[in-house]
């Protein structure tokens, strides 16, 4: 015996829960297996599909960001995920996206690229972002106010608007670096100022007692001159940040944003959260906790895979299995001294056999490491060396998959959602 | 298990530039061989994400506790020089692991948190002190559960008897807050003597129960029910010798406790293994500690042995007989249930086990009251002064309790039983209970 499904999804990320979702449309039954928590949460939560074009257009057109992905899409080399999957599978996840995070993201009313300042000063060109952060955007030409705090590590406001102003955004702006009312420590986590602000705790403020909100206000309200629009770090409560930033906005009298940070991210953590309740609401049978680690196949199928429960060793059937469980970040793609390699089912990763050629001198060239994974076909199967399906009922999704940088294209999410909803649709009509 | 136990071993022999003659330098050559037992490669696999910060129930509550990524890694590298002393924070951690499964990087934190306490204990704490003895008196629960249960009744009047209680906060420090788990008048073993052992004989499907002492002293039903439903699917059940599974005594940095009641569970362990049985246990603590931090913590013959063969009582079930199909069309009057994952089960992936094994039971429904820790982490809440921390903790489970339809508590662990019906007032049952019912009870549809 085993534990048994129709559709079995090995991952934890956008890519597997876009695949349990779509596999779950088709009515089958979907279980999904994770090993740690999700890598989202340390993701800005921001969802691109193309913000600058892929290795193989020219190097001009490289450093323009996208304004309308969607027509970008036909110019990717082949091999990318989007050839693979085509613009119908791209649109199909983002639709799967928009129906689990509802309100809680703003972009979908438009298939042009938003421009959302990050916490470094940079301008992104994304495609669905949260609603925290839609005040902000770099194409609205309200003055912008960035409010840093001294004890918030990765957010030095002075030298985001600083980098803002020098990227030409057609407002002005400028920062200011406050202390968090109240008395945390100085290395308080992010989640404690979340949750001060969540709940509206009263905190000390001079001998006086007031309100977390309140009090955060009355500290910004001191610089804000006439700026229209106020941005803070991403620290703006955890289950209540449409409430924290409605109090703010009205204390201030100005618009709030909250300005996506690098790890640990609230709004990776908020996502993180929503994605896996979408899962619960439409019946996918959820576990986490287990890494799976062997495959055993029949001939060309895979008839089960091996999960560990600690030490032992736990089967798993179903008629369709999805892999998704990252890239190298994700550890769904591992690297030795030797060789990069798919550690569950060992899928060739095409890599130069030199080591020293996976990677180029400088920091942002065209590194090739950057775009190791399994090549797929256009049903995202995976495919052996002879380029033939590896196994018939195995497919792949999200950063496992090779042909594409993320980080320099701006298509981590995208591709997720696209490849997850082939792969999940694909899975589930055949289960 | 963590990367400590298998660090990578760079051969550096062969490909030295010695062996080959070349000179061209390789960065590998700066690390010398990794020995085994050591920490070294997790700590280096720590890139200071902090996720495992935002995870811990105890940073979250208490804002002077620097949290698993300095009580792990941190604190290991500054151990690295003498000069440095543990700091004594470690003891605020309760042990729930819940880093371990944040962590994105496979730092081994619960297993540097457990060797961190250990040494603290060790070589810090005074001996003589009330928190010390009051500690080693909490972790070996199973020796004042063994010596109460002699006298099941006075002990039950006496451990609440409100001014002996006001003596043990006074001078131990043990909380005058909580009621004592009654002791059953009849242990499980006791049961397990009178009704002549094992009522299937199959050497083909055997199962070594690792009861642990909470079911054995406190809530023998759920021992019997263990016994009742494997029965029903043909095992038998053996039910070896054994002492507590050690984890309050890792808890509370007692690793010489631990160890021997470690040896004494690994070899009778081992012995039933060898008859060809599998271990089960009904407490995730133990099943916990049996497969995980056994082997990370000790070098114990066998010890791998009991880790690969261990499994909690559902999985089992899950894994290897078709529980869902004799689940299907059972129907059995059960209270409606608010289940709780505890933080041990959720280590080791089976936080949504039980919900969907019960879902499956027509009759009865059993909802999951989210993922929060309980707060108690056994001994933990116990202590006077965590007790308004674990109380803290836990309230959000007991609000999502009391909003859930049940009015009666389901969870896999006995402490975290007691927490919530300590918040609540609710009754609390085991899921191996609903099986019973549902499986082996008369009074069902299906049989």
């Amino acid at each position: 015996m085993a534990i048994e499904d129709d559709v079995l999804v090995i991952g934890g990320g956008v890519a597997a829960v876009a695949s349990a979702l779509a596999a779950r449309e088709t009515g089958a039954r979907v279980r999904l297996i994770a090993h740690k928590q999700s890598t989202l949460r340390q993701a800005s939560g921001l969802i691109d599909v193309l913000g600058y074009h892929p290795e193989g257009a020219d190097d001009e057109s490289r450093t323009a960001p996208i304004s309308d992905p969607f027509g970008a899409l036909d110019a990717v080399p082949e091999g990318h995920p989007y050839e693979r999957v085509g613009e119908e599978a791209v649109r199909g996840g983002l639709d799967l996206f928009d129906d689990a995070v509802g309100d809680a993201y703003a972009g979908g009313h438009t298939d042009r690229n938003a421009l959302v300042p990050t916490h470094g000063g940079t301008v992104k060109p994304t495609a669905r972002y949260p609603a925290g952060a839609a005040a902000g955007l770099a194409s609205d030409e309200r003055d912008a106010f960035l409010v840093g705090f001294d004890a918030v590590t990765g957010f030095d406001a002075d030298v985001a608007a600083d980098h803002l102003r020098a990227a030409g955004v057609p407002f002005d702006v400028r920062g200011a670096t406050l202390r968090f009312p109240g008395d945390l420590r100085d290395d308080a986590k992010l989640t404690r100022y979340a949750h001060l602000l969540d709940q509206n705790d009263e905190i000390e403020v001079d001998g006086q007692s007031r309100p977390a909100r309140e009090a955060l206000a009355e500290r910004v309200k001191a610089h804000l001159g006439g700026h229209e629009r106020v941005g803070f770090p991403a620290i703006l409560g955890d289950a209540e940040p449409a409430g924290v930033r409605a109090d703010l906005a009205d204390s201030l009298g100005a618009d709030v944003f909250e300005v996506p940070m690098g790890p640990p991210s609230l709004p990776g953590m908020r996502l993180s959260d929503m994605l896996f309740e979408a899962l619960e609401d439409a019946g996918v049978h959820v576990e986490t906790g287990n890494p799976v680690v062997d495959v055993e196949a029949d001939g060309d199928r895979v008839d089960r895979v091996i999960a560990e429960h600690t030490a032992t060793r736990v089967p798993y059937r179903a008629e369709q299995y999805v892999l998704a469980t990252g890239g190298l970040v994700g550890k769904g793609i591992r690297s030795d001294r030797e060789r990069v390699y798919e550690p569950i089912f060992d899928l060739p990763i095409p890599q130069p056999e030199d080591r020293y050629d996976w990677f180029e001198e400088g920091a942002f060239d065209d590194h090739p490491f950057a775009r190791f994974g399994v090549p797929v076909d256009r049903e995202t199967r995976p495919l052996d060396a002879d380029d033939e399906p590896a196994y018939e009922n195995l497919r792949a999704a999200g950063a496992v998959v090779g042909g594409y940088d993320f980080a320099a294209e701006k298509s981590g999410s995208g591709v997720s959602l696209a490849t997850g909803y082939a792969a999940g649709t694909g899975a589930g009509e055949r289960a | 298990m963590s990367d400590a136990e298998t660090p990578d071993d760079y051969d550096v022999t062969d490909d030295s530039p010695a062996a080959t003659g070349d000179d061209e330098f390789e960065p590998v050559q700066v690390f010398p061989e990794s020995e085994d037992m050591d920490l070294r490669p997790g700590s280096d696999d720590c890139y200071k994400c902090s996720t495992c910060d935002t995870n811990c129930p105890v940073a979250e509550v208490d804002d002077d506790f620097p949290g698993p990524k300095f009580q792990g890694p941190e604190q290991w590298r500054l151990k690295r020089k003498d000069d440095h002393d543990i700091d004594d924070s470690v003891m605020k951690c309760s042990n729930c692991m819940r880093c371990d499964s944040a962590c994105p990087s496979e730092v081994p934190l619960s297993q540097m948190h457990n060797t961190a306490r250990g040494s603290f204990v060790e070589n810090q704490m005074d001996k003589l002190s009330p928190e010390y003895i009051r500690n080693r008196i909490l972790s070996n629960y199973r020796t004042s559960a063994w010596l109460a249960s002699k006298v099941p009744r006075l002990s039950n009047f006496m451990m609440n008897f409100g001014p002996a209680r006001w003596v043990m906060e006074k001078t131990l420090g043990v909380t005058a807050e909580r009621d004592f788990p009654e002791f059953a008048e009849q242990t499980f073993r006791e049961w397990w003597v009178e009704r002549g052992g094992a009522q299937v004989e199959n050497p083909d499907k055997r199962v070594a129960y690792f009861h642990g002492c909470y079911s054995n002293y406190n809530t023998p039903e759920v021992g019997k029910a263990m016994v009742e439903v494997f029965e029903e699917f043909g095992y038998e059940v053996m039910v070896p010798d054994q002492g507590c599974s050690g984890t309050p005594m890792f808890a509370n940095g007692m690793l010489d406790d631990a160890r021997r009641h470690a040896e004494t569970n690994v070899e009778n362990l081992v012995a039933a293994i060898g008859e060809g049985a599998d271990v089960i246990a009904s407490c995730t603590s133990c099943s916990l500690s049996l497969r995980q931090e056994y082997p990370e913590l000790f070098d114990i013959h066998g010890i791998e042995d009991v880790s690969e063969h261990t499994y909690e009582a559902l999985e089992y079930l899950r894994i290897h007989e078709d529980l869902e199909g004799e689940l299907d069309g059972s129907e059995v009057d059960f209270p409606d249930l608010a289940y709780h994952a505890p933080c041990h089960a959720r280590n080791q992936g089976l936080d949504g086990q039980a919900i969907e094994v019960v879902d499956r039971i027509d009759g009865v429904e059993a909802e999951d009251v989210g993922d929060s820790c309980s707060g108690i982490s056994g001994t933990y809440g116990w202590k006077a002064e965590k007790y308004d921390l674990s109380m803290e903790i836990g309230e959000e489970m007991f609000e999502h309790m009391e909003d859930a339809e049940g009015d009666v508590g389901m969870t896999e662990c006995p402490t975290c039983a007691m927490q919530m019906g300590h918040g609540t007032g609710y009754e609390i049952r085991h899921p191996l209970e609903v099986l019973e019912a549902a499986l082996v009870s008369e009074d069902t549809s299906s049989a």
